[in-house]
């Protein structure tokens, strides 16, 4: 398997490709098991709001980054945006009938998360994890 | 993929494949709604020993589907969440309260077979 992997993400199918995929690169990247069960979910959660906030995306994850063993995941969508952003951090927000812990739980269980999003600009998040 | 449901007496069985999609949940809480007044079961199983990831949508479907299976009057389990799951589950802040769980299958059976005879010596 090489060290980046695309998925579209157009359906909710597609959700299950991009978490399985994930979780290869993570086992091939050396991460525990229970670390990429929680890379694993973090891409699930990602990659399901793209279906449901902005329909088609994609999720780019890689390997390859520099002499540090670790996973990047890049979630990324030309859909609506996010109107208020730290609202959309906080635990139990959600505009949908969601849980509203999607984001905040993927900010939880990575070690890195940076978005970056614009009311009708899209929505790119980063997340990254180290092999500890 | 749907998901299939066995019949063990009066007890539903519904065992849950690796990759799960939320269509396939959707569908579970419809056909396990129908098949508890079809069938006239008095349990439900769920099995979701092969789930490597339960995310926030599945948790949320999971307990819906619990509840709904009370409501029709069938005592819900689920069984067999791995270690790992329930770990990542903690950690993003997922939880099945008001849902019974139990290790695997047959702790699972086990369980509903004894609530519902509690249930039927009540009568």
């Amino acid at each position: 398997m090489s060290s980046e992997t695309r998925v579209a993400i157009e359906r909710e199918t597609d959700i299950v490709t991009a978490r399985q995929n994930g979780r290869e690169l993570a086992a091939a990247c050396g991460f525990s098991s229970t670390d990429q069960t929680l890379i694993a979910l973090a891409i699930s959660e990602l990659a399901r709001n793209i279906v449901v906030y902005a329909e088609r995306g994609e999720v780019v994850m890689s390997t390859a980054l520099g002499d540090r063993r670790g996973i990047e995941i890049i979630a990324r969508d030309q859909g609506p945006g996010i109107q208020d952003v730290e609202l959309a951090l906080r635990d139990g927000y959600s505009t949908t009938k969601s849980l509203g812990l999607g984001l905040p739980g993927a900010r939880r269980v990575m070690d890195e998360f940076e978005i970056d999003s614009a009311p009708g600009k899209g929505t790119t998040i980063t997340i990254r994890k180290w092999v500890r | 993929m749907p998901i299939p449901i066995l019949k063990q007496g009066d007890i539903l069985v519904a065992s849950i494949v690796a990759a799960l999609t939320d269509r396939d949940l959707l569908q579970l809480k419809d056909e396990l709604s129908d098949k508890i007044g079809r069938l006239r079961a008095r349990g439900v199983v769920i099995d979701v020993t092969a789930l490597d990831v339960l995310d926030s949508f599945a948790t949320r479907m999971l307990r819906g589907i619990a509840h709904t299976a009370k409501l029709r009057g069938a005592e819900a389990v689920i069984v067999g969440i791995q270690p790992d799951v329930a770990f990542a589950m903690v950690q993003l802040g997922l939880s099945l309260d008001g849902v019974e769980t139990a290790l695997d299958l047959e702790e699972g059976l086990a369980h509903v077979r004894r609530v519902t005879q509690r249930s039927r010596r009540v009568q």
